[in-house]
């Protein structure tokens, strides 16, 4: 079975009299996209937060790529990176100014063919001597993730990653970070309100509320057995309490990372 | 768009980690900022105008001044290199903080701390480009004081030297503690960026002897490095006296101030990632 990459043991976040994040414990192998889902408020930016080092657990452990990230961070960020919406480059550079800044801080070799490479996927590379901030909120999602998979990273943390794209762009970046999965094997964390996009990336689901994870498994499964059509009633069920799911459907890859 | 490449033919390495400080990510840092300059001249143009205004304004003064105060005749130029210097530690400072409001101004911490970069090496990067920002606001009213007044603050020579990397490093000082209050408190603590040497300028005896403050206001005077540095300036410049006890005196309290400066930087760091402040800076 797949080594996790990722192993989180009753990871907890308080802040003040508030508990963001309560115990939380999963694992992610290589080679696996694993989904975080729930509601506003229910952990998962506070989740990932913790994975990259942002904020400190009040208790609990994280290993990523066999270091505790809470000694160790700076031996494992060079082979990390992260995306999200909600964090900007600096709009006054460009594009290739960002990425040249970014592939020098992660030590990327060959820094000029890489941003050209990414440029080339990514269809960015009529931006690159635009301003970061003069691009649309679909092409700085494209240049966030370029800058996300610039040291071709083995742990990838995606906060939203398709937010703001049309449906033909959101559906070739779900293409292309599933090839970039199988060809080098790194391991995906994923949180995202686009249910379809779950159900087509990750092979395995953590259901978050108010802080735990109260359901997990495959997504087909958690269908199956909260007796739905798709992921986006399952979400609904759990996120309003709805009603619960009988009996347990981790695969066996996800189930032998958790424990 | 093309689907990512497969096998060795997109291949890439990154470089190896390395276990300490890092000139590579420092220099990346000083980029980052250069390309913000690089693409902006009138941020250029600002960082000269004021210290040139300044030095206009005070020679224009000074040499009015020369020819009624026998004084200022015997020491012509101690008001404009206490002009020039006084601009040192404010561009210094100045130009360490905007480094870092750089960054929360663009939302960009929270990239920045999951890359690689370690918070010395972010500080080292500010130190860097302070010292780039203050030549580029300085040395343009240093060379303008030559044609107009037939003055040259590098006549100090070596002294110069000296007092200007105290200024400086007095600037980063204040810089990390102003920096450590913003990690804390946020954009709200802004503004201390911009006035806080000012509440110095009065005991940093700059344009007057310490001598002139009340007696209890001169041991607060005494223990700010400005203060001894601009008493050793006037000692240069009217007596053609090099004094090594302030030079000592302003290096080991801007080494004092230093280091509580960066405690009080990394003490306000772990606060932000105790409190998740890291993610929610920006306007």
């Amino acid at each position: 079975m797949p080594k996790p990459v990722i192993q989180v043991a009753s990871l907890t976040k308080r802040f003040g009299s508030l508990t963001a994040v309560d115990g939380v414990s999963f694992a992610v192998p290589a080679g696996a996209t694993v989904g975080l889902l729930g509601g506003n408020g229910a952990g998962k930016t506070t989740t990932i937060s913790m994975l990259l080092g942002l904020l400190l657990p009040t208790a609990g452990t994280i290993t990523v790529l066999g270091e505790d990230m809470l000694r160790h961070r700076h031996r494992v960020l060079p082979r990390m990176n992260f995306s999200s919406p909600y964090v900007d480059l600096p709009h006054r550079l460009s594009v290739r100014e960002n990425l040249t800044v970014y592939a020098h801080l992660y030590g990327v070799r060959d820094s000029r063919r890489r941003i050209a490479r990414m440029a080339e996927d990514l269809d960015i590379g009529r931006l690159l001597n635009q301003r970061t901030g003069s691009l649309s909120a679909g092409q700085k999602t494209r240049v966030a993730l370029a800058k996300a998979l610039l040291n071709e990273p083995e742990v990838l943390l995606l906060d939203e990653p398709t937010a703001s794209l049309d449906p033909d762009t959101a559906d070739w970046i779900r293409g292309y970070l599933e090839t970039y999965r199988d060809r080098t094997g790194a391991a995906i964390l994923l949180a995202s309100h686009n249910m379809a996009e779950v159900e087509r990336l990750c092979s395995d689901v953590l259901m978050m509320r108010q802080g735990r994870i109260v359901d997990r498994g495959p997504p087909m499964d958690l269908i199956r057995r909260y007796g739905r059509t798709n992921l986006e009633e399952v979400f609904l069920d759990i996120a309003r309490n709805r009603k619960g799911a009988a009996g347990g459907g981790r695969s066996p890859a996800f189930e032998e990372a958790s424990e | 768009m093309t689907p990512p490449a497969t096998g060795n033919q997109a291949r890439h390495r990154i470089r190896a980690p390395s276990g300490g400080l890092s000139v590579r990510r420092i220099g990346a840092m000083v980029l980052r900022h250069l390309y913000v300059l690089r693409g902006s001249w009138p941020r250029v143009l600002e960082l000269a105008y004021w210290p040139t205004v300044q030095m206009v304004i005070w020679g224009f003064l000074t040499v009015f001044l020369a020819t009624n105060s026998s004084w200022v005749a015997n020491a012509f130029g101690i008001l404009l290199s206490a002009v020039l210097l006084w601009d040192v530690l404010f561009r210094g400072q100045l130009g360490f903080s905007i480094s870092f409001l750089e960054e929360m101004w663009s939302r960009n911490m929270g990239n920045l701390f999951v890359s690689p970069l370690r918070p010395i090496e972010h500080v080292l990067s500010m130190m860097a480009m302070s010292l780039i920002r203050t030549l580029i606001g300085v040395t343009p009213a240093a060379l303008l004081a030559i044609p107009l007044y037939h003055y040259s603050v590098f006549t100090l020579g070596l002294p110069l030297v000296a007092f200007f990397a105290n200024l400086l490093v007095m600037g980063w000082a204040i810089g990390l503690f102003v920096t450590a209050l913003i990690l804390r408190y946020g954009l709200g603590a802004e503004n201390l960026a911009w006035f806080v040497v000012f509440l110095l300028a009065p005991v940093s005896a700059v344009y007057y002897p310490v001598t002139v403050l009340p007696d209890w206001l001169q041991y607060v005077a005494w223990a700010l490095p400005s203060t001894n540095v601009f008493e050793g300036m006037r000692a240069v410049l009217m007596h053609g006296d090099f004094r090594p006890g302030l030079l000592a005196n302003a290096v080991l309290l801007n080494g004092l101030y230093l280091g509580l400066g960066a405690l009080a930087y990394l003490y306000s760091f772990r606060v932000a990632r105790q409190r998740g402040l890291l993610l929610q800076v920006g306007e």
